[in-house]
């Protein structure tokens, strides 16, 4: 059965869409240049169930439980929910662990990057950049033979565990469930974490990204990817739809204002901006997807993708207990030492994991 | 002519792609791609005929065989 978002005019009109959507949440009343992004509201998730205490970004997104759902639902529809696993778990969930840190330091995930970019937040330049050299770094790694090794098909019911995970913290925002006083969950009263659309505009935003990017593979970092390694343009024409999009929405609903200096959840130490994204990006590459890849490539049944996604909720925790993650004023005390253990981390993961048979 | 051989299957992206492209610049001129998903399928299909070869797909159970030929 041919699948129409697999084809290049398809993964434009995914592109397209997400970049429509992702600014129009920020319109609905998610936090600037934040409609959509995948790191932030992972840590958002983390922030609500208490694992950090960053009193400012707390929130449980809809947003993630309706990419998993809807990537879940389009991949029964479609036939491809295929649950599968054991290709190095522990790997990437220290992957995970260490993307959301160089992401955090950043201030954000490559479609974050995206649409501060569309946003006018020129510190993005130095973040996308940064993402590129961290791709570039993983596709060298591929090219010497770089693999994690097969993964084996799973039990049928085994895939459905990821998505009941996200119901379950669906009904934990709807009814906020409060397990003590004071919190947990806990739920911003200001900063990002206080601002946020309806939860059913959120949801259901969620839910048609999910499931268009589940049947179009729409992967930020697939796209830079495929363009260093095989010179391929496919992915990359759906983010440049987005960006396209982004900004005419931007442009359209008066979000857009340039400048280097006092954009929103953002920081101009370039240097960092660069390296916390270059770390992200390898991390990323060595995991084969983006944040939000791996959000749609756990709806679909991939449990080793479900465990990059805790990783990554960890790491959130991580990142901000132990004062890693930026802030507006610049990169935090333990931000560069975050970074540079993830990269020897990486490095070794990228120079020991290797396929020596042909 | 041999057909060359390549199992990618339970491999994620992009390495499925990474295995035919090495194979199709190694010169085989005709190869077998086993995958197990609609995805690497997709992507297997992509680099073949960016190199201007015939594909075809069979079943095998429950894996899929991209057939490549120049």
């Amino acid at each position: 059965m041919a699948n129409p978002f697999a084809s290049r005019t398809g993964i434009i009109v995914v592109g397209v869409a997400i970049g429509i959507m992702a600014t129009l949440l920020q319109y609905f009343g998610n936090p600037p240049n934040m409609g959509i992004c995948v790191a932030c509201f992972e840590r958002d998730i983390a922030g609500g169930l208490g694992l950090h205490r960053a009193a400012v970004v707390q929130y449980i997104r809809p947003e993630i439980i309706g990419f998993v759902l809807g990537a879940f639902l389009a991949a029964m529809l479609a036939k491809e929910y295929r649950p599968r696993g054991g290709s190095a778990p522990l790997i990437r969930f220290f992957l995970g662990v260490f993307a959301m840190i160089g992401a955090l330091v950043f201030l954000g995930c490559p479609w974050r990057a995206l649409l501060r970019l569309t946003g006018g937040d020129w510190n993005a330049v130095t973040g996308l950049a940064g993402l590129a050299a961290g791709i570039g770094v993983g596709v060298y790694f591929l090219r010497s033979g770089y693999s994690l090794g097969r993964a084996y098909a799973q039990k049928p019911a085994s895939g459905y565990l990821f998505p009941v995970f996200m119901a379950g913290l669906f009904l934990l925002l709807v009814f906020r469930v409060a397990f003590a006083e004071g919190g947990p969950l806990f739920f911003s009263q200001k900063g990002p974490g206080s601002q946020f659309a309806p939860v059913w505009v959120s949801l259901g935003a969620g839910l048609i990204i999910g499931a268009i990017a589940q049947r179009s593979r729409f992967c930020t970092m697939g796209s830079i990817r495929d363009v260093i390694l095989l010179r391929d343009f496919h992915l990359i024409s759906g983010v440049a739809g987005l960006v396209v999009a982004a900004l005419a929405m931007n442009l359209i609903l008066g979000q857009f204002k340039p400048g280097f200096a006092g954009q929103p959840v953002a920081h101009t130490d370039h240097l960092w901006n660069f390296l916390g994204m270059a770390l992200a990006g390898l991390a990323f590459a060595l995991a084969g997807g983006c944040p939000g890849r791996q959000l749609f490539l756990s709806g679909e049944g991939d449990l080793d993708a479900g465990i990059f996604v805790l990783g990554m909720i960890v790491g959130a925790g991580v990142s901000h207990n132990f004062a890693m993650a930026s802030s507006p004023a610049g990169a935090a005390a333990f931000g560069p030492a975050g970074v540079i253990v993830g990269f020897l981390f990486c490095l070794a993961v990228g120079l020991t994991m290797r396929e020596r048979a042909r | 002519m041999s057909t060359t051989r390549v199992d990618a299957r339970g491999l994620s992206c992009p390495q499925p792609v990474v295995l035919t492209s090495k194979a199709i610049e190694g010169g085989a001129e005709s190869l077998e791609v086993l995958v197990d998903n609609e995805v690497s399928k997709e992507n297997v299909i992509r680099v073949a005929k960016k190199n201007k070869m015939q594909t075809s797909v069979r079943e095998e159970g429950p894996d899929i065989v991209v057939e490549i030929k120049k």
